[in-house]
């Protein structure tokens, strides 16, 4: 985790550096008319390694701003983001006293959902991206770009209804009654972003990190988060039944020239797609995600995706990542072994319980 | 057949069967006198892709044992009967026997860790961290009685398990000593020959071998090597090192066996959901059990 951290944020100053030098610049463009994109035996683009999705860039586009960034305003933005983290990674004050009672916020959502405000991760534990998203040479403002306003779209009349059950049958719970009432993140089923979706997004947190491996008819994708595996099998779709649904759903891969296109369905109705984000949704038996790789230059994979939910959407929406090579190693995600928060968590309730006080309702 | 060179430990009955037992257990050469071709990739290695197995029951004790009523047991009026935890589970429940896949017959405990296996025999139901969804381990994943698919090309050698969705990146290159202990190691492959040999290293001492209590410490490390002997059929082997645990170096052999269906896969076995109640029921707000 230090390497990456140390790795990423040289990689910022040099990005920065690198903006304000035409020759070096052009160096980078040689390199990239040269480029030939790698092959595996059988003829394919070679995708495997391992790869990073991290980003400043969010998922849904924030209010008054293009869909594309200038360079002045990328530079704001990462320049303010090396500042902070190297601010946050100081080691911590040995003598410092306990936080507040309710906790000491930052200001940053990331660091304060992490810690509750009492200090639970400093950024030494947090890499969530510190560059903006590049995607054919446009630094991106939003990862959703289609519709145009990088926003998704408002759920449809089916869509509504199904939330409203759902909510409904959550509501009859506190949010800290039962494991089945916490995040998917938090009982270690996945990942709190939808790192392993699809489609395949950031967590703006940590470990967004993949290695893929590729034969002549599989490609299997590994999510560093919870472990999880998609495999992907290449050929005509035979799809599961209706009934039996995984939670990264079931894959179909198939090339167009040298794009790897992936459609998913059967995707478990408890996924939390798009989390971390506005966007956030749960799918509809109805659902299709379509996913396009495609190998850009010898450090990047262009990942473009396509949500088709008539069960929750009236239009398909969708949008694009890079996925950028990373040198480091991929660690072992064991959460459910070490969960203590979900114990700690359930038994700080009961606790506050006996205090006679109840806690909020369970509003996901 | 060639014969294993076994030396029987002691006279009498135990030893014989152990002897006879053991006489089972084949060995590679065996198995690749009877092979077809081998398929290969166009490296030339040979091509492991694919969804394998293990046949018998090693996972519920990597030795010889007989059949018994259930993996918990109490005493009964006449002989002892399943614990009232397993007992719904009836034949179900119970442990079918196994011929062992210790070469030799039995694990060279050292005394005080033999110990501690028999302990973790009689307290099992909280000890086995298979009940509790953990990650297996090397080598138990490999013999959990559920598939795994090889993902193998010129670059890259990955193993996905069925159980708890577990997974092995098994590095081509050596990225040096493990960074932290986990609980599926750091394993580390190349080829000798046309066999592919595993090290693993860096693993910690919270796995067990099987659901028999055998268990290991955090000096482990395991030698596992992979021939295949025929187009669907690899020999596995796996040496155990760790002096803390064992008098000597010890190693388990298995045949893996294709799925040569063609339309088998892996299923998603993500058992942490099902062992919420087994594990947080009791913090619940309101219980539903004692």
């Amino acid at each position: 985790m230090r390497n990456r951290m140390v790795r990423s944020i040289l990689t910022s100053v040099l990005t920065l550096c690198l903006m304000g030098m035409g020759a070096a610049g052009e160096l980078l463009a040689q390199d990239a008319a040269s480029w030939v994109v790698p092959r595996t035996p059988d003829g394919r683009p070679d995708l495997q390694g391992n790869w990073s999705n991290a980003t400043m860039t969010p998922i849904v586009r924030p209010n008054g701003v293009g869909p594309v960034l200038t360079a002045e305003q990328v530079a704001t933005l990462e320049d303010g983001r090396r500042l902070f983290i190297e601010e946050e990674a100081q080691a911590s004050n040995p003598d410092r006293e306990a936080p507040p009672v309710g906790g000491e916020f930052s200001g940053d959502p990331l660091l304060d959902g992490a810690s509750g405000g009492t200090g639970g991760y400093n950024y030494f534990w947090i890499d969530g991206g510190d560059r903006i998203a590049v995607y054919g040479g446009e630094p991106r403002s939003s990862l959703i770009t289609h519709p145009a306003d990088g926003q998704r779209p408002p759920l449809n009349d089916e869509g509504q209804q199904a939330v409203a059950e759902r909510r409904a049958f959550t509501a009859r719970f506190g949010a800290y009654d039962n494991p089945e009432n916490r995040p998917l993140a938090e009982r270690c089923l996945m990942s709190f972003g939808s790192n392993g979706g699809p489609p395949m997004l950031p967590n703006y947190f940590y470990n967004n990190n993949y290695t893929i491996v590729q034969t002549p008819d599989h490609v299997m994708i590994f999510t560093e988060m919870v472990h999880d595996v998609r495999i992907i099998r290449m050929g005509e779709p035979k799809p599961l039944p209706a009934h039996i649904r995984p939670w990264m759903g079931d894959s179909w891969g198939r090339w167009e020239g040298d794009t790897l296109v992936v459609e998913t369905t059967n995707i478990h109705p408890d996924q939390a797609l798009a989390s971390i984000s506005a966007a956030q949704f749960y799918p509809s038996e109805k659902i299709k995600v379509t996913e396009r790789f495609t190998r850009t230059d010898e450090n990047t994979i262009n990942y473009a995706f396509t949500v088709d939910d008539p069960g929750m959407f009236s239009e398909s929406w969708g949008g694009e990542v890079p996925f950028e090579r990373m040198d480091g190693l991929l660690y072992e995600y064991a959460c459910h072994e070490g969960n203590y928060a979900l114990s700690n968590v359930l038994s700080g309730a009961r606790a506050q319980e006996r205090e006679g006080r109840q806690n909020q309702p369970d509003q996901r | 057949m060639m014969v294993p060179r076994v030396v029987s430990r002691g006279a009498g009955a135990r030893g014989l069967l152990v002897s006879l037992l053991t006489f089972a257990i084949v060995t590679a050469p065996d198995l690749a006198a009877q092979s077809g071709e081998v398929p290969r990739l166009a490296s030339g290695q040979p091509d492991m892709n694919g969804i394998w197995q293990v046949l018998g029951n090693a996972h519920w004790d990597i030795e010889p044992h007989a059949a018994r009523a259930a993996l918990a047991m109490q005493p009964g009026p006449v002989v002892p009967v399943p614990a009232n935890e397993v007992l719904a589970l009836g034949a179900i429940g119970s442990v079918p026997s196994g011929y062992g896949v210790v070469v030799g017959g039995e694990i060279p405990y050292l005394p005080e860790a033999l110990a501690k296996r028999d302990e973790n025999r009689e307290h099992y139901l909280e000890r086995d961290p298979e009940i509790k969804c953990y990650l297996p381990g090397v080598p138990r994943a490999t013999y959990m009685p559920f598939p795994f698919q090889i993902f193998q090309s010129d670059s890259k050698f990955f193993i996905s398990y069925e159980y708890a969705g577990a997974d092995r990146d098994i590095y081509l290159e050596d990225p040096g000593p493990a960074q932290v202990d986990s609980w599926m190691g750091q394993s580390v492959g190349r080829w000798d020959g046309d066999t592919f040999e595993v090290h693993v290293t860096g693993l910690i001492d919270q796995t067990w071998f099987d659901r028999a209590g055998n268990h290991h410490s955090a000096a482990m490390t395991v030698t596992e090597r992979y021939t295949m002997v025929g187009p669907d059929h690899i020999m596995y082997e796996a040496t155990i090192e760790d002096p803390e645990t064992f008098s000597r170096p010890w190693t388990i052999r298995m045949p893996l066996y294709r799925n040569v269906d063609p339309n088998a896969r892996l299923g998603q076995f993500k058992c942490v959901e099902f062992v919420e109640e087994l594990l947080y029921g009791h913090l619940r707000k309101n219980p539903i059990r004692e």
